[in-house]
């Protein structure tokens, strides 16, 4: 037997979706992406719409603490998970998540159109790195891990900057790696 | 985008059986290919049946000492996998060359199989595309076929498959479990993927329904030592121009097993048999090397634009195999060596 056989043919289904602490019903066509019911149906404009075919990153979300592209998510594939976007990743007084402070003491941005989506992979990034995860710039695929300008540039290689603030975004980055640590950067 | 069913699949078996008896229905996994041609009206299904919650997640030790990967494993899991970084390392590294971090979170063992070219006349729905509408026309072989195949196409296709990470799998015998009408089955990597031929829109072996549940990499002890290495046009998140795949077991100067795979010169995860054949038993040599790839590269039909792949696949072969073998970079260059 199937799970929810009835909606076999049918092209929209009531659905619930957790993002950021609160739980939404809704009921949603198939084709809509996590990333357009973010914006257009819970009213979370800071996930930026870029290329929208996985290419840009602007689009970065973390489900359950795992940064995905949000364009190609599809939201009804995304129930279940625990989405957190950029307007979640501050902390509940409104004080700026490291990441996001660092950004603005750098100047990492220019338009800042591609920001909450390099914020988001960043803070995730800097929880793979704390994992031991290796990355295509890693000297050894089984030594410690040490963020260094290199990794974090492969690292965060899916995030594309048109502005080209990539020096900045780099140093922010590495400010919040090197200072407050990936586990007060909001790894999980 | 036409409009589409969804489906949560309840096990693998049901899953297959739904695709197996709906035309339009098609399985999605990670999305991150499908969503992506969906949105570009290459491909239209009316149904989707998500298999996310049934693949198996897990990579478990296999009963000969191999791997036995879920098909439902995301790519970041597999390169992170402790046992596939220090047994399988050309495996880590090939997918870790691959697309992007978050991309690797998404994609799953089994998806990755399974992603679709991206030859630009196939994803461009306004330009003829052989494999996209059979019949219809190849235009790339008189037009932009520079990343294009130099082996395996035919005059109906020469679009490339895409994966690294099955380049490594090529190189490493892997087999692929299956659950199709008939019950489950086991096949080689090599009988999963066919040539173009004059049917190039059949990409697979695989029959409607039939669902990828696990990838099995068998032990190779020499396989500790081996590695990966990706060209392409920028330094990350970009798909290759070549790639290679390798694992070589020397003992006293002589070869005596070698592996090798090359990517993105072929329709499918190219294994270079041909080479294979002829360094076992030879000298661990830079020369020996060159002699190998020419071998396998004798079959290459180029177009005019990817001629430069053929000394480009025989040049990092032989630097790979050089550096596995311990060979100083200095006494590496082969004669004929064109870089």
């Amino acid at each position: 037997m199937m799970a929810c056989v009835t909606t076999a043919d049918q092209t929209s289904s009531e659905l619930t979706l957790a993002v950021n602490g609160a739980v939404h019903r809704l009921r949603l066509d198939h084709r809509t992406t996590l990333l357009d019911a973010l914006r257009e149906h819970l009213g979370l404009t800071g996930t930026k719409k870029g290329c929208d075919h996985g290419q840009c990153g602007a689009c970065t979300v973390l489900a359950d603490g795992r940064r995905v592209n949000s364009c190609l998510l599809l939201a009804v594939a995304a129930q279940g998970t625990e989405i957190t976007t950029i307007e979640g990743l501050a902390g509940s007084g409104g004080e700026l998540h490291p990441l996001q402070a660092a950004f603005v003491e750098r100047d990492a941005l220019q338009c800042g159109y591609c920001t909450p989506g390099q914020i988001c992979a960043a803070a995730a990034m800097l929880g793979e790195a704390e994992a031991g995860w290796p990355s295509a710039a890693s000297a050894s695929l089984t030594g410690p891990v040490t963020l260094d300008a290199a990794e974090i540039r492969e690292r965060m290689s899916g995030n594309l900057c048109r502005c080209g603030a990539y020096v900045n975004i780099l140093a922010a980055i590495m400010d919040v790696s090197a200072g407050a640590g990936p586990e007060k950067a909001g790894a999980r | 985008m036409r409009p589409f069913g969804y489906v949560a699949a309840a096990d693998p078996a049901s899953a297959a059986a739904l695709v197996r008896d709906r035309p339009e229905a098609a399985f999605l996994a990670g999305g991150t290919n499908l969503v992506d041609l969906m949105k570009l009206g290459v491909t239209a299904p009316g149904l989707l049946v998500d298999v996310t919650g049934v693949l198996p997640g897990r990579i478990e030790r296999a009963a000969a000492g191999g791997l036995r990967i879920g098909a439902g494993v995301r790519n970041s899991d597999l390169a992170a996998d402790p046992r596939v970084r220090a047994e399988f390392p050309m495996l880590a590294q090939a997918v870790l060359a691959g697309a992007s971090g978050q991309l690797r979170n998404m994609a799953t063992v089994g998806g990755n199989l399974l992603q679709r070219t991206r030859c630009l006349y196939f994803q461009d729905v306004t330009k003829p595309c052989n494999k996209r509408v059979p019949g219809s026309g190849c235009p790339a072989r008189a037009g932009d076929h520079r990343n294009l195949a130099i082996l395996g196409g035919s005059a109906h296709c020469v679009a490339t498959h895409p994966s690294d990470m099955a380049v490594a799998l090529a190189a490493l015998d892997a087999v692929v479990h299956v659950q199709g009408a008939a019950g489950p089955r086991v096949i080689t990597l090599g009988q999963l993927y066919r040539r173009p031929g004059d049917r190039p829109d059949l990409e697979t072996t695989l029959e409607r329904g039939d669902l990828i549940t696990a990838v099995e990499v068998p032990a190779l002890g020499y396989a500790a030592r081996s590695a990966y290495r990706k060209v392409r046009d920028r330094a990350s998140y970009a798909f290759a121009v070549t790639s290679v795949a390798a694992a070589l077991d020397v003992a006293g100067g002589v070869v005596r097993s070698a592996r090798i795979a090359v990517g993105a010169v072929a329709p499918l995860p190219w294994r270079a048999r041909t080479a294979e054949r002829i360094l076992a038993g030879r000298p661990a040599t830079a020369e020996w090397f060159g002699r190998a790839a020419d071998a396998e590269l004798a079959a290459a039909d180029p177009l005019p634009d990817n001629a430069f792949k053929v000394p480009l696949v025989r040049n990092v072969v032989v630097r790979m195999l050089s550096e596995l073998a311990g060979i100083p970079a200095g006494d590496q260059a082969p004669a004929g060596d064109r870089t």
